[in-house]
């Protein structure tokens, strides 16, 4: 390791020279960043490596390149967010290979055996520094999409007013544990902006109801009812109802409907109204009206 | 010691809970509505918590002993006004307060205990002279 | 847990049932001025009540730490509670749900982690216990 760390520190500007010389247009991406940008990032890298090398410390994943992984770690995040691919960053490391191999070659001619053994630690050296790079940008880019993928789910779950008091929640799609988030969020603060006391959630889009499933719609009633508000579930279909006997899911608190008319009919009697046809003068049509004493 | 005030309210009692509660001020509470019951007869409380911003299994289980207690001296609790994120939050926690009776808002909250209670609207009065 | 690099560190006392609703405050503020949304400010400040009142009650009093924190492309709230008291003997019993009983150590435990997005606990009997979550905005 003394010998390579020898070449780089008698080297280091013309290395750096050199590396941004073969650094190639895909490296650069003049559209996503700077020359200047570009030659500070590598001046600050080789910088880095050249200490981690000197610390005689072969290992990059040590103690004594913590420096320069954190450095390679900001880099890395910054191209994942700037919309670089994972090749053009690991590029930028691996491209120091050329002007070190270069180096190597001028500054250890005489022993075979030298030059041989610190070209060998350099290549593996920088194909474990690019690993890292590697690693760096793929999680930066699962952080990001988790991101976008949460304000996706805020837009896709409408909450319907369907007579005063009475919501209904159409829920299309599967019901994971994100997702189930966002529903109760939107459920419930509209329950309190519309002051209602009736929440159908009509589960006729949902293609499987599992243990899961399951467990994330009681959730959802549960906090409902926290607040206030009843929940009625309906869009049963046989199969499902099949599967909830079958996986011995207990929904013996809960009322659930086949149909979502049927929700609604019962939504509207434990308000206390009745829906009744109105005189033959009108076209024949419905009517809600109050009737009964409403359930408490 | 500052305590959560409590208001008679006809047969019922009013309690509104607006500060962050220490512990001992929750416990101060559970007594001072045993307390009250005892002394006004009340046949029921309601606990109106739209002003608190965080629920915790602490402040949880001090609704879940009040409305016990209450059960055992013949009244009958609701709480109302629970915030949206505070009813996620608790869900979340794991706590469903299974013997608590809920509402909305005060109003509704009032309806259920006249409901429950057999009291009709007009006839308030008489039964706290019975 | 993943790379995170601390921007902002305070440290608040556990010490009374004043200083729980205190740190809890504390939090909310910070919750609010980085701009959380409401529900993950709640879930978050619910968590840190939990947690320091675990380390008061049963942790015989100790601290709690506030940190703002930047991962790869996020930035989160990082609270550490620490306390020198008997410690957790059984470390995934007392992340068990149980909490209607009413009773026991680690109550909260299990529900505060599903409350934050990372969780990480420490614990030697005799030595204390060290309880670290994570919520990113």
């Amino acid at each position: 390791m003394s010998k390579l760390g020898e070449v780089i520190s008698r080297n280091e500007e013309s290395i750096r020279a050199e590396w941004m010389k073969h650094m190639t247009a895909s490296v650069l991406r003049a559209d996503l960043m700077s020359k200047v940008e570009l030659e500070e990032q590598s001046k600050a890298l080789l910088n880095a490596i050249a200490r981690g090398v000197s610390s005689g410390q072969e290992d990059p994943t040590g103690p004594s390149w913590s420096g320069a992984r954190e450095l390679l770690q900001d880099i890395s995040a910054s191209r994942a967010r700037q919309g670089f691919t994972p090749s053009e960053t690991a590029s930028f490391v691996l491209s120091l290979k050329q002007p070190l191999f270069s180096s190597i070659r001028r500054e250890l001619p005489g022993s075979q055996d030298e030059m041989f053994d610190a070209l060998w630690k350099c290549t593996v050296l920088l194909d474990k520094l690019s690993l890292i790079t590697v690693e760096t940008f793929m999680a930066t880019r699962e952080e990001l999409i988790s991101r976008q993928q949460q304000e996706l789910l805020e837009l896709s779950t409408p909450v319907v007013k369907l007579w005063d008091g009475i919501l209904a929640l159409p829920i299309i799609g599967t019901l994971d544990s994100s997702r189930t988030q966002v529903v109760m969020e939107e459920l419930l603060q509209t329950v309190v902006a519309t002051n209602s006391k009736f929440a159908i959630i009509d589960i006729t889009g949902v293609p499987t109801v599992d243990t899961l499933v399951a467990q994330h719609l009681l959730k959802t009633i549960t906090a409902a009812r926290l607040m206030g508000a009843e929940c009625i579930i309906s869009g049963v279909r046989p199969q499902i109802a099949q599967t909830i006997v079958h996986l011995g899911i207990n929904l013996e608190d809960v009322i659930t409907k086949a149909k979502l008319a049927d929700a609604f009919a019962l939504a509207l009697q434990k308000s206390g109204r009745a829906v009744v046809r109105s005189s033959a003068a009108t076209n024949g049509s419905a009517q809600i009206i109050p009737a009964g004493p409403k359930e408490v | 010691m500052e305590r959560i005030p409590i208001l008679r309210m006809g047969p019922f009692l009013l309690i509104t809970i607006q500060v962050d509660m220490h512990d001992k001020l929750a416990m101060q509470l559970q007594d001072d509505v045993a307390q009250r019951i005892s002394e006004w007869g009340s046949a029921g409380v309601l606990i109106d918590i739209s002003s608190l911003e965080i629920v915790d299994s602490f402040i949880g289980r001090m609704l879940a002993n009040i409305a016990a207690m209450s059960r055992v001296l013949g009244a009958d609790t609701v709480v109302v006004g629970m915030q949206p994120a505070v009813a996620i939050t608790l869900v979340e926690l794991g706590m469903s307060l299974p013997g608590v009776r809920t509402a909305l808002n005060v109003e509704s909250g009032m309806e259920l205990l006249y409901g429950t209670q057999g009291i009709s609207l007009g006839a308030a009065h008489d039964r706290s002279e019975i | 847990m993943l790379r995170m690099t601390v921007v902002k560190s305070e440290q608040l006392p556990l010490q009374s049932s004043t200083d729980v609703v205190a740190a809890r405050q504390r939090v909310r503020q910070i919750a609010t001025e980085l701009r959380f949304s409401l529900v993950d400010q709640t879930k978050l400040v619910t968590a840190a009540s939990e947690l320091a009142r675990n380390a008061l009650d049963h942790g015989g009093g100790g601290q709690m730490s506030i940190e703002v924190v930047n991962g790869l492309a996020r930035t989160g709230l990082k609270l550490v509670f620490e306390d020198r008291g008997p410690g957790i003997p059984d470390i995934q019993a007392a992340l068990k749900d149980g909490f209607t009983t009413g009773s026991g150590m680690g109550l909260g435990l299990g529900g505060s982690k599903r409350l934050v997005n990372e969780f990480a606990i420490e614990s030697e009997v005799g030595k204390g216990t060290k309880v670290t979550v994570v919520r990113w905005k």
